[in-house]
């Protein structure tokens, strides 16, 4: 029996169409905007002006406060413009953008793509090093490395764990890099271990990647604090919490973080971006994001610079396929529709995902019927059903009583919903104005 | 028999006397004084309980009126000047006049004037969209359409247009309670001061882009040009971030605004038509409000 995580999760279609195609370097953009907001937290603060000239890896906005992120310029070109541009949601927001010239890198950092496995750093040192990278969370919740690295005072971590799930359909961004920087990646895991000074490491990875799995446990077996454990194939395992229960048993507690059980849980890409950082002295710059979807001619993972247009990965792909109703950022459960294909990779940006106009639609909403299936998947143990009545009767006291700030915000009960019925899209309204009333209390 | 009767009605009055008189010393222990003034002060109020005074409802309201030395801060949108004066006569303080307030809707991006450009099915709720992303238009400011204040409205004065996709006031029913302007995420629409004969002049727009972005994707923007900031002879009107704003404290209603602004994105509302002027550039102008008594008529 394999192990997972207890309570809920639904099983979609996996649709894991990239899986099998190599992470492919793009040609570098032209232009590049690099947005000011690519991590949970403060801005960054740019550091450039109009016109200067950066080298690629270079600082361009430095991280302001502690839960923040540096910036770096994954081009060497000019910058010319520093001003607000579109995000992915059609908002404005603070960006910079650079016109690409050539790719010259900054000295210290080391392109040569050998396996460093020896380090002599010091828990700060990484940390430092981390901080000093612009590393933040790559699974998509970009929250920033070095501040999951610091453990605050009274409590202790005794484990890492290292996501591999990749339980969202569809992206095989993760799965790819397990493939082809397996040794990286380890190296990774035990740079985090050191930084919080920890000895036991477990790689998390869903038994829909079998070759991932051995090669993994294959290149693990070196060190003998880590081990790899098969997981059934269940959404949302990725959810860190849930991945905790599934690997160790522990439950984190309501309004709790990973560390009050212990835990701390980093993305594989996470850890890969962590060992170039601290070995090679490389900001996070690229990444690997894959571009897939039913019609899409060639499914593919490629390493791309931040800052790239989403529609130069589309075009890579061979182009948007006829009849494509939507395109989202992400995946299909947790991703976010894209307003234009100008807009660019982030940090966070894990796939591009091309979805047919038959499948982009939502269907009409029908009354709620109280078949609890909702409640039967919420992976939090949470009743999605009271929790949008709630807030559409705008009792928000109530709805902040029976947890709605706990939800993952994972889909599962949008996506089992019989009625249709806009679960997630009320729930996160009522965390929103929960989470206003909570600040206003202080 | 007879004494069976008699038992019981004995013993059940003297179980009721006895606990007439515990109740009556217990009233008397735990008796709440309340201000008898509270209660004359509810009953001149509107009763509305639509929080437009900024109290849970009307009952607060009366008792906040009746705690307060003076009445400054204190107003009743909807019972207006003559409801505040009926309770300042009840407290022995002074009333506190306001002008009365009509709410107006900021935006007139309808289907005509601003395209769709992708389309929406999710949750119907404007907060829930403005969260996401910038709706279906491109404009990051304006209407997302989906009616929040109109169910946010107690007193039946809004509608939803379906031809324009935007909100209607019906300024007889309006109370300026306030609750749409709290309830519109995007902070389009304002209470004005109301004028004489529900006259208004107003911006109607609220978008802080640059003229030639806004222009992109909406035909009735205001641009920023500033044309009417310099035509204006009474200092009402004020650019802020490409934006006019017109001061209805200081608007004297010349209409002067009206006719240079190039985008129609001023409105004058409720209106009598104007003398035609031999070079007047004159065009229709639609407006977000279909009860508009007067338009500029083409000639």
């Amino acid at each position: 029996m394999l192990r997972s995580f207890p309570k809920g999760g639904v099983h979609p279609p996996e649709n894991k169409f990239s899986a099998g195609s190599k992470i492919t370097v793009l040609d570098l953009p032209k232009t590049i905007n690099v947005p000011l907001s690519q991590h949970l937290g403060v801005p960054a603060a740019a550091q450039v002006k109009r016109g200067d000239l950066v080298k690629t890896g270079q600082l361009i906005a430095e991280h302001k406060g502690f839960v923040s992120g540096n910036i770096h310029s994954p081009v060497t070109g000019k910058v010319v413009k520093l001003d607000k541009s579109l995000d992915s949601s059609g908002y404005k927001r603070n960006s910079i953008t650079i016109e690409a010239e050539a790719d010259k890198w900054m000295d210290e950092i080391d392109t040569n793509s050998s396996l460093i496995k020896e380090f002599t750093y010091t828990g700060k040192e990484i940390i430092d090093k981390t901080l000093a990278g612009g590393i933040v969370g790559m699974g998509g919740a970009t929250f920033p490395t070095h501040v999951k690295m610091s453990v605050p005072r009274g409590k202790k971590a005794e484990v890492v764990i290292l996501n591999g799930v990749e339980c969202e359909p569809y992206l095989t961004s993760d799965h790819r890099l397990m493939l082809e920087k397996g040794e990286e990646i380890l190296v990774g895991l035990r740079l985090i271990m050191k930084a919080l000074n920890v000895t036991k490491g477990i790689i998390g990875i869903e038994n829909n990647k079998p070759d991932a799995l051995s090669k993994l446990t294959q290149i693990a077996s070196q060190y003998p604090e880590i081990s790899v454990i098969p997981l059934k194939v269940k959404y949302p395992q990725g959810g860190e919490k849930q991945l905790i229960k599934a690997l160790t048993g522990r439950e984190v507690p309501s309004g709790g973080l990973p560390i009050d059980v212990g835990a701390v849980v980093q993305n594989v890409g996470t850890a890969f971006a962590v060992y170039e950082a601290v070995q090679k002295n490389k900001p996070l710059i690229e990444r690997v994001v894959t571009v897939t979807g039913k019609g899409v001619k060639q499914p593919s993972n490629f390493l791309v610079r931040i800052g790239t247009p989403v529609n130069q990965l589309i075009e890579a792909a061979g182009g948007i396929p006829e009849g494509t109703g939507k395109i989202i950022n992400g995946g299909p459960m947790m991703g976010k529709a894209l307003n234009s294909v100008d807009v660019p990779v982030m940090k966070g940006t894990s796939g591009i995902l091309l979805i047919p106009e038959g499948e982009s639609q939502r269907e009409a909403v029908d009354p709620c019927i109280r078949c609890a299936k909702c409640i039967s998947v919420c992976p939090m143990g949470l009743e999605p059903y009271l929790l949008m009545t709630l807030t559409e009767k705008a009792m928000f006291d109530r709805a902040e009583n029976e947890r709605t700030m706990d939800c993952i915000e994972c889909g599962s009960c949008s996506y089992i919903c019989p009625a249709n019925r806009p679960l997630l899209d009320y729930i996160r309204l009522g965390k929103f104005r929960v989470g206003q009333i909570i600040r206003s209390r202080k | 028999m007879n004494s069976i009767l008699l038992y019981t009605i004995i013993s059940l009055s003297t179980l009721g006397l006895v606990a007439a008189i515990i109740l009556y010393f217990v009233a008397q222990k735990f008796k709440v004084f309340e201000d008898p003034k509270i209660d004359l002060v509810e009953e001149s109020l509107p009763s509305a309980n639509c929080g437009g005074c900024g109290f849970p409802g009307c009952r607060n309201f009366a008792e906040a009126c009746v705690k307060a030395d003076s009445l400054a801060d204190l107003y009743c949108p909807v019972g207006g000047n003559e409801t505040m004066a009926n309770v300042a006569g009840i407290l022995g303080l002074e009333a506190v006049e306001a002008d009365p307030q009509v709410a107006v809707i900021r935006c007139s991006g309808s289907f005509e004037h601003r395209p769709r450009t992708n389309t929406y099915d999710g949750a119907q709720n404007c907060t829930i969209v403005h969260n996401l992303y910038t709706g279906d238009t491109d404009c990051p400011y304006g209407c997302l359409g989906l009616g929040e204040c109109v169910d946010a409205c107690d007193f039946d004065a809004m509608y939803m247009d379906e031809k324009t996709g935007l909100p209607v006031i019906i300024d007889d029913n309006c109370v300026a309670c306030g609750a749409c302007v709290e309830a519109c995420p995007r902070d389009i629409i304002e209470l004005r001061k109301r004028n004489k004969k529900d006259r208004k002049i107003f911006v109607s727009c609220v978008n802080e882009d640059k003229g030639g972005i806004a222009k992109r994707y909406c035909s009735v923007t205001c641009t920023g040009c500033t044309k009417c900031f310099k035509v204006c002879p009474f200092d009402a009107i004020t650019m802020n971030n490409n934006l006019a704003f017109i001061d209805s404290e200081k608007c004297k209603l010349c209409r002067k605004c009206v006719v240079e602004c190039p985008t129609n994105a001023i409105h004058e509302i409720n209106f009598p038509p104007r003398r035609v002027k031999e070079e007047a550039k004159v065009e229709t102008k639609t407006s977000s409000t279909e009860q508009i008594s007067t338009k500029k008529t083409d000639n």
